[in-house]
């Protein structure tokens, strides 16, 4: 029934039928849609009778390109300059070009499995403690992630709720992650009164304080807050598996260790490898989760690259910019690196 | 037809109307970046409000931010040239090439008036070989050194050092406190210090350390450096320090938390926790300050403190030294002092009775404890806090025990290492 229909039945005149708020809102969000895209067009159709329609679509890549290359491309460029350069002025023309000194001081070692032998030995601390954060992150990240996408992709009594309860800690902030974690974790925490109720004459474990206890959890921590992204990405390889296959595979009689072996891993491959790159990526990143978990500590135990780059350039009374910059560029580099992998592994199972 | 032209009239208007607001306001707006220890920001405010009553053509703006934006965010805001007209700082002489000069602006009579009562804190703020420039005001003077929970003393039946002998050694005094948590238990521990080195500096002095060459270069090492170093690590080890204030942290900390929940027998902070302490504490237990202990090198804290300089980057120069010449003023000083429980730099009113603002009777011993102390502050000691660039000194050593304490470094290497930090920071200040 339409409103005049509705307003004679009630025997008003449609003209001074009253308007409800909704159709006052619909008539301010037409106003203001007609008067924004009739200005729009007023600049668009001459643009586009001039250049016509086909190259129309640099013009809307201009926004997106301006704004990647003020906020992405140019700080690269002069994170360059900078890393070419030292003292403590912060403008790059008031700076002293100084070459290659700040790489050959980040190279300048003895020996670089031991950091001490090293000039500048905070920086190999970094690098040998994201090294070792790496290997045991990345390597127990995809390990538990598949298996919880393979248990999550089975017939389990409450599937569901298990797999909003993996994915739960992605949604936190790092921050929130690190804070929750340290009031589990410090000497009087959560973790340590759990203990005691079992063990009252036991004393606290120091775990944020000993530096092994201090990596451990570090690596721990990350795998809980980012496992659930990594499962999710397993679980739709897994569903993308044809029933059909592990039907065939019954019939030839594989059980179900030979099933996964021959079947699930080789399809999940190219996933796989994506998970990993991914993770790789973030974990060379890593800083914020660890900064308020630890702070780096204890001692240097768990300052990995970013804050070795963040304290040098900007927290020490005199920064070494100049410094910070060049071992900048060695962590972009490497990431660098997993970036064209990944991109070559996207390609590769494109074209497969 | 005529609601729809109602309608974009309407929002024409909205749009309009915060320019037209903004072009009605006539007053210069100021912008001060401050910290908090504990209530001086609510007093600060108190008090430029009734400046801003009298002098309608200024408003001022208070951004507080915590304490180490201050120390590591905010020099990056000023050397890019965006910082506030007039800030809070403690890195005095090491933010001086920013600050504002601000003799133009000032009377004879009013320059007369700072220097004599700010006299040798105006020196803090200058840069190496500057000896006139007035930049700001010394609104608090801190002293680094110990209280102690003498509630806890008490329940363990272990005597305060400094009551039978006020020259007590730092050995005394550390096992005193060490004997107090051994009695108390694992709920207690002995003592603990600010991560700072700063508050390090107090102790290495006492034990001898000269911290400076004959030609005034940074010479961290020498015996009585390494002597509290030595002592410093040892009391990590023997469980006599608190291990989570060195070890698990990389950057300033405090172990005024611990102290206020009487975990920690002896505290080696410094006079700003009065005005906290008050507050946390209040009397729930005896917390006191007592002398200095002492070594080879005397009996000595650190002293600091809190100035309140203006930034020449301002567009406002002769509004800002207006707003600083008031609370350069000594009735006004003496209210923020008062009301506060800071100690003044402000000779005048140090020479006067303060009219502390509280009815706790710990805090005013407190206050006059530490105002005792003053006369034994070495003179090492404020060579190193008007050194500009004392900050690169604190750091490294503060980093570097960390290391010893948790064993990544032997402290053998770590002297070597805290020299050649320095060297390395004053170097690329050469660049």
């Amino acid at each position: 029934m339409s409103r005049i229909d509705a307003a004679r039945r009630v025997g008003v005149s449609p003209r001074f039928s009253r308007k409800t708020i909704g159709d006052l809102f619909g008539d301010v969000f037409s106003l203001l849609f007609g008067f924004i895209m009739n200005t729009i067009d007023l600049v668009i159709t001459p643009i586009q009778r001039r250049i016509g329609i086909r190259r129309m679509a640099y013009l809307f890549l201009v926004p997106n390109m301006l704004i990647f290359s003020i906020f992405v491309l140019f700080p690269m460029l002069l994170n360059f300059y900078y890393s070419g350069t030292a003292g403590t002025k912060l403008f790059p023309e008031d700076r002293t070009w100084v070459g290659t000194e700040n790489y050959q001081t980040l190279f300048d070692c003895e020996d670089f499995t031991d950091p001490n032998s090293c000039n500048e030995d905070f920086f190999w601390r970094a690098v040998s403690n994201t090294v070792v954060f790496v290997i045991f992150q990345v390597g127990g990240l995809v390990l538990l992630a598949l298996l919880t996408a393979l248990i999550l992709n089975r017939e389990i009594a409450g599937r569901g709720f298990f797999r909003s309860v993996f994915f739960y800690p992605v949604l936190l902030s790092p921050v929130v992650v690190g804070l929750i974690w340290k009031w589990i974790l410090q000497r009087h925490g959560l973790l340590n009164g759990l203990l005691e109720t079992f063990d009252p004459e036991r004393d606290a474990t120091l775990f944020l304080l000993e530096r092994n206890w201090a990596a451990f959890w570090v690596i721990l921590v990350s795998i809980w807050a980012q496992m659930g992204f990594y499962t999710l990405i397993l679980l739709a390889g897994l569903q993308s598996i044809p029933a059909v296959l592990y039907e065939a595979g019954q019939i030839d009689g594989a059980n179900n260790w030979q099933s996964f072996r021959h079947i699930t891993l080789p399809l999940l491959m190219p996933t796989m490898f994506v998970v990993l790159v991914l993770s790789l990526i973030r974990a060379v990143q890593v800083f914020d989760q660890v900064f308020v978990l630890t702070g780096g500590g204890p001692g240097t135990a768990t300052k990995y690259m970013v804050q070795y780059i963040y304290e040098t350039g900007f927290i020490n009374q005199i920064p070494r910019r100049g410094l910070a910059a060049s071992a900048s560029v060695l962590l972009g580099g490497v990431l660098l690196v997993f970036t064209l992998f990944q991109l070559w592994l996207g390609r590769k199972s494109e074209v497969t | 037809m005529k609601l729809r032209v109602i309608l974009f009239l309407l929002i024409v208007a909205a749009l309009a109307l915060p320019a037209a607001t903004t072009s009605g306001q006539d007053a210069v707006e100021l912008r001060i970046t401050w910290y908090d220890d504990g209530n001086e920001g609510a007093v600060l405010r108190d008090l430029l409000d009734q400046f801003e009553a009298d002098n309608p053509d200024i408003k001022i703006v208070i951004d507080t931010v915590p304490y180490t934006t201050i120390l590591e965010n905010f020099p990056v805001q000023l050397a890019a040239g965006e910082g506030p007209d007039i800030a809070r700082v403690t890195d005095l002489g090491g933010l001086a090439e920013y600050y504002l000069d601000m003799r133009p602006y000032l009377s004879d009579e009013e320059i007369a008036y700072l220097e004599e009562n700010f006299g040798p804190f105006l020196q803090w703020l200058r840069l190496p070989g500057d000896t006139e420039g007035i930049f700001g005001i010394q609104n608090q003077l801190t002293i680094t050194g110990p209280y102690i929970n003498r509630t806890l003393f008490e329940q363990a039946g272990v005597d305060v050092p400094s009551d039978e002998n006020p020259e007590h050694t730092w050995e005394e005094f550390a096992g005193a406190c060490k004997a107090v948590a051994d009695e108390l238990g694992d709920d207690v521990f002995g003592l603990a210090m600010d991560r700072s080195g700063h508050r390090f500096a107090g102790p290495a002095i006492s034990m001898g350390a000269k911290f400076f060459d004959e030609a005034g270069y940074p010479a961290m090492i020498d015996e009585g450096f390494i002597a509290m170093s030595e002592l410093f690590v040892k009391w990590h080890e023997d469980g006599t320090m608190l291990r989570d204030t060195w070890a698990a942290n990389t950057s300033y900390a405090g172990a005024n938390e611990e102290f206020a929940n009487a975990q920690l027998a002896c505290y080696m902070s410094g006079t700003w926790q009065v005005q906290q302490f008050t507050n946390t504490i209040g009397d729930a237990f005896d917390w006191e300050v007592v002398p200095f202990p002492c070594g080879p090198g005397g009996c000595t804290g650190m002293p600091g403190g809190a100035a309140t300089v203006a930034i020449k980057d301002t567009e406002h120069p002769e509004e800002v030294v207006r707003v600083m010449t008031y609370l350069a003023d000594e009735d006004v000083l003496r209210e923020f002092h008062a009301r506060t429980l800071f100690i003044p730099a402000h000779k005048g009113i140090a020479t006067s009775a303060i009219a502390w603002d509280t009815d706790l009777e710990l805090a005013k011993k407190a206050l006059s404890d530490w105002s005792i102390q003053v006369p034994n502050i070495s003179p090492i000691a404020f060579d190193l806090q008007a050194y500009p660039f004392n900050r690169v000194m604190f750091d490294a050593t503060r980093d570097r025990l960390a290391q010893v304490i948790v064993g990544e470094l032997s402290l053998d290497d770590a002297m070597v290492r805290i020299q050649e930090d320095v060297d390395k920071g004053l170097d690329e200040l050469a660049e």
